[in-house]
């Protein structure tokens, strides 16, 4: 951005572009994913409630980690931090499976 | 991002929006026709008559099926409303022993349009008359249709991001509501705009964006039933609960008077409207009918279903009462639709529904209106610039221009031509394409008052075209009554007068002299 005095070089720039940009896309979806999962999952309500919610909720998640992957301090703050949540929520997934099979 | 959350979300909000402005200014125009979808197609299908009754509609409806398709495995009607002046049959032969059953969803040549009010088949001119609008909004075109839905989700979801990356990059968003400088510096009266037409509908552009990506939640986001479910199929039982299908017991009885359950079904939903009724096995003991409430009776959007005995007119069964979460899910449905507006708060949809096309658009605008002033050489801008400038132009001129070409394709092409719906539709893409060659071609300025002049003279003569080619006219209109085709006209004229006024503002624009002192970038967020 422009509040540097010295910026970096333009391929940095670009790489750091991308870098948020992926994870905006393709980590905010697997995080949003996973968490309509483990909602569906975890939520005590009627199965078909607790997946609606869980779906219903997906969107928000989804626009707060893009927001977030381009507010960040670093783009692999992003990676790092998503990914953390990500592998939570798939052993909250992995644990509920577990202990009830799916219908 | 270097710098504070709100400059990095200044920035996320503007190229997000550019990237993917330009779909999103198609999605959400065509979006806003689909708001009058029943009176598009009405337009577009002059051979049509007037809306009528439902009852009215049924009757003619099982007197055609009976004639037609006594044997059929089942009928479907989609009975007509007070803004729908047909009823749109189709059914399902009996399967020949031996031969595989055809798919479901499977409807072929087993359809037919009836006149609403006289029963009698009409066979209006090949179109796709509202339809298309309503269609390409989600699902593009051109595309598979999976892909295309996957493309304007894609789109609805950084629309979101958007425009909750707008809201904070907006620190006085509550001044803003009353801050417009028509004659300050070229950029902010831009500004002042786009946050106007933001600002003011903001709770409507959120949740229309919302509530859009949960039309295709079951396509976008199906890892909560994958979680709970494994098959799909079980929750769609658990989620659209049907009766349970019989078979056909041989014995030949006469059907219901569908008019009388139609009546019994409406007493139940305390005078709610059906909408589709679904026969199986007519004419025989085994017959049932189904009746689903019009989807704009409630705010929900699925109102629910009713099984009938087929000989007795009995009541059978009622699909039971969603839980909390799936009614909010049907609400958000309804919303998006808006089905369910009197016609005073569907013209209220459809203002918002303007608002967010003319946010979309002067979003759009403002990014070059920033730019050019920082420009090295503001009379040689350099590619992107200038890419996104033609593109700006071609398609904010020129997605209306294409909408009122498939019109004009609809009035014009011949009545027998070979793929008549399909060659209205290329007509809108032919259109659009053009504006955008034709932006290319001429310097910006011209470009702007020559392509808006064109699109407001292809939508504003819409109703001559109309008076000369077919029995449909503004006084015809006037004079038996039929106030959904007068307001149409008088719509068309005024958006092709709304056109007028841009491409006059455009003609009469003089681009700011370069500011001595570079604005800041947090005041600005473009």
């Amino acid at each position: 951005m422009s509040g540097r005095v010295v910026r970096a070089p333009l391929w940095q720039r670009c790489a750091d572009v991308a870098a948020r940009a992926v994870a905006a896309i393709g980590l905010g979806y697997l995080v949003a994913a996973l968490a309509a999962a483990a909602l569906a999952r975890w939520l005590p309500a009627p199965r078909l409630e607790a997946t609606m919610i869980g779906s219903l909720a997906s969107f928000a998640i989804f626009a707060a980690v893009a927001m977030w992957a381009f507010a960040a301090r670093e783009a692999w703050r992003v990676w790092a931090f998503g990914c953390l949540v990500a592998s939570g929520l798939a052993v909250l997934i992995w644990l509920s499976l577990l202990m009830e099979p799916r219908l | 991002m270097k710098g504070s959350f709100r400059q990095s979300m200044a920035w996320l909000h503007t190229w997000s929006g550019l990237v993917f402005g330009w779909v999103l200014f198609a999605m959400f125009l065509t979006g806003t026709a689909s708001y009058f979808r029943p009176e598009i197609t009405r337009w577009m299908e002059p051979e049509t008559g007037r809306p009528a009754s439902y009852a009215q509609a049924a009757q003619g409806a099982v007197a055609y099926l009976t004639k037609t398709a006594p044997d059929a495995e089942s009928w479907s009607i989609t009975l007509p409303d007070e803004r729908q002046a047909t009823a749109r049959l189709f059914w399902r032969p009996a399967p020949t022993p031996g031969e595989e059953a055809p798919r479901r969803r499977g409807r072929g040549d087993n359809r037919a349009v009836l006149d609403a009010a006289t029963g009698e088949p009409v066979s209006p001119r090949d179109t796709r008359g509202g339809e298309f609008f309503y269609r390409v909004h989600f699902q593009m075109h051109y595309l598979p249709v999976l892909q295309g839905r996957w493309v304007a989700g894609l789109c609805a979801m950084f629309m979101l991001v958007a425009i909750l990356s707008g809201v904070v990059t907006h620190k006085r968003i509550f001044k803003d509501f009353f801050t417009f400088r028509p004659r300050k510096a070229a950029q902010r009266s831009w500004l002042d705009a786009h946050n106007l037409t933001a600002v003011l509908a903001l709770p409507f552009h959120l949740m229309i964006t919302y509530t859009g990506l949960v039309t295709l939640m079951g396509l976008y986001m199906p890892w909560g039933v994958t979680a709970n479910y494994k098959a799909p199929e079980t929750y769609f039982e658990a989620m659209f609960p049907r009766a349970e299908e019989v078979e056909r017991s041989g014995v030949a009885a006469p059907l219901a008077n569908l008019p009388g359950v139609l009546e019994t079904a409406s007493e139940q939903w305390g005078g709610g409207r059906p909408w589709i009724v679904n026969v199986s096995n007519p004419g025989d003991a085994s017959a049932v009918i189904e009746v689903t409430r019009h989807s704009g009776d409630q705010l929900a959007y699925a109102g629910g279903t009713l099984a009938f005995n087929g000989v007795t007119g009995q009541l059978i069964s009622a699909t039971p009462e969603p839980g909390p979460a799936v009614l909010t899910n049907r609400v958000m449905y309804g919303l998006h639709m808006g089905r369910f507006a009197d016609p005073i708060l569907r013209w209220v949809y459809f203002l918002c529904s303007l608002a967010g096309c003319a946010m979309v658009a002067t979003g759009l605008v403002l990014w070059t209106v920033k730019r050019r002033a920082q420009l090295p050489d503001p009379d040689r801008p350099h590619f992107g610039f200038r890419l996104v400038e033609r593109l700006n132009i071609g398609t904010i001129a020129g997605v209306p221009a294409g909408m009122a070409a498939m019109l004009w394709a609809n009035r014009l092409l011949p009545v027998g031509m070979a793929g008549r719906a399909e060659w209205e539709v290329h007509s809108f893409f032919i259109a659009w394409s053009g504006m955008i060659a034709w932006a290319c071609a001429r310097p910006p300025r011209r470009a702007w008052v020559e392509t808006l002049s064109a699109a407001a003279f292809l939508v504003a003569a819409l109703p001559l075209v109309s008076a000369a080619t077919t029995s449909r006219n503004l006084v015809s209109a006037l004079l038996t009554g039929d106030w959904a085709m007068v307001a149409f006209d008088l719509t068309l004229l005024a958006l092709g007068a709304a056109l007028a006024f841009c491409a006059l503002k455009a003609g009469a624009y003089r681009s700011a002299p370069k500011p001595r002192r570079r604005t800041r970038t947090e005041e600005a967020p473009a």
